[in-house]
């Protein structure tokens, strides 16, 4: 049985204007030791589908779900402290802005022990031995100076290691990284997407990983879900999805990407992520895809079968017929 | 941070000259003349007059009384009370203790109940309590305070007769005050009964007071906590695991104190202008007191000395809260 396991999650936030439906009948898996990446443009609704099995949602969402089970536990009737006790200990997250991430009025030190001292109970002298240790493993320098530091003293890369460090305090066995590198530097982007695949390996925990970037996933991940407008449209291990997407989502992702941009131009997806107001009837992508005709728009696409990716298409892309055509 | 000190304390030289200047002035716009009060209803020929008038300087040009008044304020000499002849200075540290006294239970009262008052409110939104409180702080906010005062004296003096009316302690209490906190005094002279007076005294006083800084801190602190609690840290403290009661109190009240400690400090001037009316309503021997009798009866040197040394009073508290404000926020400290 895999680590987390999401059927038909959705998430609807009561806005002044109405109902929005933020994320739309999701299922996801994820099992120890994987890398399982979640990509989609900005407003795909990546983040609130992890931050609702989090239970960090605010009051004005109402999450719904078949089933949503982390390593045993049923998150959907957890009680609040029991849910406590998981997350933060087996169940961690960090986040796209390390800097506003972090509480300014107290030392990073103190904010890894307090995890320490409130999940593991550890004495003053542990914590303080254990947080040094924990800044190594992330690759912060002069650990015992930097804990005394306050946040606004470090750059955005070595907020982000602290981050790290303290959501691997008491060894997760699930990791989500919500955009852990989207405000950091390139070059610090790649050293911190190393930490975390290195950090899976030498604690085997399971890690999702939220980008944007198709450039990062096909640097870490291993499986990839691609979310479009709240809907998961396509599921594929990294290296087939890269080879043969099948939803043409994704393959107007790929075609995307600077190295495989054949014109001098980036070919970029015309249009937006549709929002509260311009939801489409039919394939939530038909606005946008190149391919859509009239049945396109007037009815939702069902996802395929495992074969064709779970592909949220009448027409997926890269079938048998067309690759031996 | 001494750089920090040094800098503002240079800032408080031209503040200085001209509360100097405007306390000169402000006594003497007022209509009324100290040499005619003085002499009350028996009147005073124009002879005697006329001497009064040089011994106390009244003669000479506006600009030369005041270059006398301020080389004196430089040498620490604010001049003598017309009225009882003894050094405004000394008369202002003799009574400045009740109102620090007074204006420090005020404080204490509006911090102890404003702060967890604004916290339960921001973390109640919208329910029952938020709105609540939050009426019942306008209210208290735009309460004029005499009519406040009189409202609890008839309430609590009048029908309940739980406290006294007026001044500091039960008459029959006699001891030596040597820190003219009458709390500390009353306990320390060992008397039985007397430190419960003292207390008794305090508590109309001190709700009068408070009621408006209380209901700013209350507002005060709501805003701030509203404000820190969709911060991207304390989402960051919920994903740690932390429980709401310490997500509160800890991690965002810190953020949120930053604000509120601000607040605090510019309500002390507020709170000095509420112990002049609070002092003259329930007769408490302080400054405020002092200096509203001192206007009536037109007494120069201790109206304007009284209002300097107020003023160079919320000069160094503002200084202090400012100080207080690089301790509580890091970002500033380490500058
Ligand atoms: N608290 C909220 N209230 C209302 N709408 C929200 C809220 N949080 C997110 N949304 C909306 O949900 C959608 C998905 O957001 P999000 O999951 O953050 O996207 P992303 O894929 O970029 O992480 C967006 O359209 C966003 O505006
Ligand atoms: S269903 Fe139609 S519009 Fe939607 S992605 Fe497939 S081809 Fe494009
Ligand atoms: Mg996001």
């Amino acid at each position: 049985m895999s680590l987390l396991r999401i059927r038909n999650l959705s998430v609807d936030f009561a806005t002044a204007s109405g109902k929005f439906r933020a994320v739309d009948g999701v299922d996801q898996d994820v099992n120890t030791g994987e890398i399982l990446a979640i990509v989609g443009e900005s407003g795909s609704g990546k983040s609130v589908s992890m931050l609702a099995m989090m239970g960090l949602l605010p009051w004005t969402a109402t999450v719904t779900a078949d089933e949503m089970s982390f390593d045993g536990h049923d998150l959907l009737t957890i009680g609040k402290r029991e849910r406590r006790r998981v997350v933060g200990k087996d169940l961690a997250m960090i986040f796209q802005e390390p800097m506003s991430s972090l509480n300014p009025c107290f030392t990073v030190g103190w904010q890894i022990k307090e995890t320490l001292r409130v999940h593991l109970g550890l004495s003053r002298k542990a914590c303080h031995a254990r947080a040094v240790e924990l800044f190594e493993q992330v690759g912060i320098p002069d650990p015992e100076r930097r804990l005394s530091a306050f946040p606004h003293q470090m750059s955005g890369g070595m907020n982000q290691r602290v981050m790290i460090a303290m959501a691997i305090a008491c060894k997760p066995k699930l990791l989500i990284a919500d955009e852990p590198t989207t405000a950091l530097d390139v070059t610090i982007q790649a050293q911190i997407l190393d930490l975390l695949t290195s950090l899976r390996d030498d604690n085997g925990m399971g890690l999702v990983l939220i980008t944007h970037d198709m450039g990062v996933v096909a640097e870490t991940a291993e499986r990839v879900s691609v979310q479009y407008a709240g809907q998961k449209i396509e599921e594929q291990p990294v290296l087939p999805l890269f080879q043969s997407p099948h939803h043409p989502y994704t393959a107007a992702l790929l075609d995307a990407l600077p190295e495989r941009a054949t014109e001098k131009h980036l070919p970029t997806i015309p249009g937006m992520v549709p929002g509260q107001f311009d939801r489409p009837a039919g394939c939530l992508f038909s606005p946008r895809c190149k391919f859509a005709n009239s049945k396109c728009k007037a009815e939702q696409p069902a996802p395929q079968g495992p074969e064709l990716g779970h592909a949220r298409c009448f027409y997926p892309l890269n079938t048998d017929e067309r690759i031996a055509s | 941070m001494l750089n920090y000190v040094l800098s503002r304390l240079l800032t408080f030289v031209p503040t200085f000259f001209g509360v100097t200047l405007i306390s000169f002035a402000f006594i003497r716009v007022l209509p009324g003349d100290p040499i005619i009060v003085m002499a009350g209803e028996r009147g005073v020929s124009q002879e005697r007059y006329d001497q009064l008038a040089a011994q106390f300087g009244f003669d000479r040009p506006m600009y030369v009384q005041f270059w006398d008044y301020f080389t004196g304020v430089l040498q620490g000499d604010l001049g003598n009370s017309f009225v009882t002849k003894k050094p405004v200075w000394d008369e202002f540290f003799t009574l400045f203790p009740a109102t620090l006294e007074l204006s420090l239970c005020a404080m204490v009262l509006a911090i102890v109940l404003g702060l967890p008052a604004g916290v339960i409110a921001a973390v109640n939104r919208g329910k029952f309590f938020d709105r609540a409180l939050m009426s019942t702080a306008l209210v208290g906010y735009s309460m004029p305070i005499f009519w406040w005062a009189l409202l609890l004296i008839i309430v609590f003096s009048g029908n309940l007769g739980w406290t006294p009316v007026s001044g500091r302690i039960d008459l029959l209490y006699y001891f030596p005050d040597p820190t003219g906190f009458m709390l500390i005094d009353s306990l320390a002279s060992g008397q039985k009964g007397a430190f419960w007076s003292a207390i008794r005294h305090l508590i109309l006083p001190t709700i009068v007071l408070g009621t408006i800084p209380l209901a700013v801190i209350a507002r005060q602190t709501r805003s701030a906590m509203l404000e820190v609690l969709g911060e991207d840290y304390v989402r960051t403290a919920r994903a740690k695991g932390m429980s709401p009661a310490r997500i509160n109190s800890i991690h965002a009240l810190r953020n949120a104190l930053i604000p509120v400690i601000t607040v605090i400090g510019l309500s002390v001037g507020t709170l000095l202008a509420g112990a002049i009316l609070t002092e003259t309503i329930f007769s408490w021997p302080g400054i405020g007191k002092w200096m509203v009798d001192s206007i009536f009866r037109r007494d120069y040197p201790v109206v304007q000395g009284g209002l300097l040394l107020i003023a160079v009073m919320v000069m160094i508290v503002n200084l202090t809260v400012d100080m207080l404000y690089g301790l509580i926020n890091p970002k500033i400290r380490k500058r």
